[in-house]
């Protein structure tokens, strides 16, 4: 086996000829490592997961999965690699364990050895005694688990997780997180994951990177790229009608970039303590009235937020909303399912 | 975590995983199984009762002039009962509308469920399993040829409870019927069905939506039922209705079922209707199995 779980190099996916998903993306996954692919909704994270796990074409480049090419040996790929979905795709008609060995049966494990394994798995996600229960009467956490149990049924050397703590509450997630955690401690297992929670692939993630209109804007290990922000920020509001400040804070000593954003003007500083007080002088002695000052040490957020120039905050809210409309379309749907044919 | 996926997998490895997924679904709900019988019954309570052919010249007195001996009346009367009992043989090859219904309706239960088996998929795509099916390396034949055996084998139970209950309800098998011609008129509703299948699931592939199904199943289900000789005879259609029964398969698929539970057997004519029936099923199954190749991932 490579060093490289994955390497992708040019991968571009274009769907409907002009709408250009995934645009030139080049990155490698190393072995045993857990790389998060961070982004706005919409920014071309599950086309690149689908991509790679073979379920879409590739327009254009080329990318290895365990060595394998994903466009010319799709099937030894699929063999090595272990999917969860960002859908609950378990079948709500079925039971858990039915689920599972269904999984097994897809990869075509015998049943003796299948058998062991989804108990095995059922335990590790604590669904052993939910096992012969529909999954219709299950929790969004519990779906969310039995998912990740048929993920691993075929004991797969790459994990690709697609957002896999969306929409779930604090105390699952925290469960979720060390299950992820146990895979790379115990098995070496290498994980591809693509998530919005910035603090889940701050505390997750070797390295991430971080995507934006199907482009790579910046990658590496999470403190690198903090520290890559090279100072602290602030956050600072006047009473607006006053005019513009930008030119009177760039002027204050160790202040290296302003931006106007939202109303709000973000400052990035060199050793922020020492030079807030100044700035805010600065900003006095000119009559403006300050109404609003924070201080951060750089977070991934402020990663994400200096690349996409979007707060996370904004994309989790309109997601959670999005994905609420989801929820609810689906089980129109489901509804009509059952009552149909 | 060692991996140990062995390289002698059998190629079919999936394929019955995913068909008792889809039959699971299915007779583990009763409501579902009770109304796929329920709506074939009804057709044959309502029309194959209702339109009681046989008695059609039988089931009134002309009124006949005073003047005509009783002798000739009775004569008459007799006559034309007669007439109407060769009328029905010589269009329906049967006495009763019933039996002849009765025996169309197991072509009609494939039709329908066979038309249903696209939506499926259509499902399974939205809700995500489908790609998740596609990142497995079962093969994409198996996850077409899934649904086909699946729409298939519900068709084929339906259709035998359906037509236990017709022979409850007075159907009269020919005289020529043994239960080994059961294994004949399986094995037809199964090419047909297969046939079918694949059609119907073909044209939803590679769809999201459901309502563009819902439209191909409502265009298509008139034509296949009455341009067949389901619940009429050919021979009383015009020549340019008569030439699209002559090409619709369902067309052979009652032939041989007729003939195999009704009528005394025509050989030629029922290798003739297997000989078509097979070609149907073996084309469409095999541009289904060619295609999912291409057209289940985008």
């Amino acid at each position: 086996m490579a060093a490289e779980a994955i390497a992708v190099e040019g991968l571009t996916r274009v769907f409907n000829k002009n709408l250009v998903a995934v645009d030139h993306v080049d990155f490698t996954v190393k072995e045993g490592e857990i790389f998060g692919f961070l982004g706005p909704n919409g920014a071309g994270k599950t086309t690149t997961i689908n991509m790679l796990i073979t379920v879409l074409r590739p327009t254009e480049g080329r990318a290895t999965v365990c060595g394998y090419d994903i466009s010319k040996q799709p099937s030894e790929v699929r063999d090595c690699i272990g999917v969860v979905p960002q859908e609950y795709t378990a079948d709500e008609d079925l039971t858990g364990l039915e689920n599972i060995l269904l999984c097994a049966d897809l990869y075509g494990i015998p049943r003796e050895i299948s058998q062991k394994r989804a108990q095995e798995l059922l335990e590790l996600v604590e669904l052993a005694k939910f096992k012969d229960k529909q999954v219709a009467t299950y929790s969004g956490g519990m779906r969310r688990r039995l998912e990740l149990a048929c993920g691993l049924i075929n004991r797969p050397h790459i994990f690709f997780l697609d957002e896999p703590t969306l929409g779930l509450d604090v105390q699952t997630r925290a469960a979720t997180w060390n299950y992820i955690k146990l895979l790379k401690k115990e098995y070496g297992m290498t994980i591809f994951m693509t998530t919005h929670y910035l603090e889940e692939a701050d505390m997750l993630c070797d390295r991430v990177a971080i995507i934006d209109y199907g482009k790579i804007v910046a990658m590496g290990a999470p403190n690198d790229l903090k520290e890559g922000l090279g100072g602290d920020i602030m956050t600072l509001s006047i009473q607006d009608s006053k005019g513009d400040i930008s030119e009177l804070v760039k002027k204050v000593p160790k202040v290296k970039e302003v931006k106007k954003q939202d109303g709000a003007y973000r400052i990035k500083v060199v050793d922020g303590e020492e030079t807030a007080p100044i700035i805010i002088d600065a900003v006095r002695a000119e009559g403006h009235k300050v109404t609003r000052l924070s201080l951060t040490k750089p977070t991934l957020d402020e990663v994400y937020l200096e690349y996409t120039g979007k707060s996370m905050r904004e994309e989790e809210e309109s997601r959670e909303g999005f994905r609420a409309q989801r929820i609810a379309m689906r089980r129109a749907r489901g509804e009509r399912l059952r009552g149909g044919h | 975590m060692t991996r140990n996926n062995s390289n002698s997998k059998n190629p079919l490895h999936g394929l019955w995983a995913l068909t008792n997924r889809d039959l699971k679904k299915w007779y583990k709900n009763p409501v579902i199984l009770l109304l796929g019988i329920v709506q074939p019954i009804i057709w044959m309570g309502l029309l194959g009762k209702a339109m009681n052919l046989g008695n059609m010249f039988t089931s009134f007195s002309p009124a006949l002039p005073p003047s005509i001996p009783q002798s000739i009346q009775e004569q008459i009367k007799l006559a034309m009962s007669d007439l109407s009992r060769q009328a029905m043989l010589s269009i329906f090859g049967t006495k009763d509308y019933f039996s002849y219904m009765a025996v169309g309706m197991m072509s009609f239960i494939v039709m329908f469920t066979a038309m249903f088996s696209g939506m499926s998929i259509v499902w399974d795509r939205r809700l995500g399993f489908l790609n998740k099916a596609l990142s497995t390396p079962v093969a994409r034949a198996s996850i077409l040829m899934a649904k086909v055996f699946s729409a298939v084998i519900r068709a084929l139970v339906q259709a035998t409870i359906v037509l236990g209950i017709a022979y409850v309800f007075g159907l009269s098998v020919g005289a020529d019927f043994t239960p080994l011609n059961m294994i004949g008129v399986y094995a037809a509703l199964f090419l047909i069905s297969m046939g079918l299948s694949s059609i119907f699931i073909l044209i939803a592939i590679r769809s999201t939506k459901q309502e563009t199904q819902m439209a191909v199943v409502n265009l298509l289900n008139l034509p296949l039922m009455f341009a067949s000789n389901t619940l009429f005879s050919t021979s009383l259609m015009p020549d340019w209705l008569q030439a699209i029964a002559k090409i619709n398969p369902v067309t052979y698929a009652t032939d041989a079922t007729r003939q195999l539970i009704l009528y005394s057997i025509n050989m030629q004519q029922l290798l003739l209707d297997f000989a078509y029936l097979s070609v149907f099923a073996a084309v469409f199954s095999t541009i289904g199995i060619v295609l999912s190749w291409r057209y289940l991932s985008k």
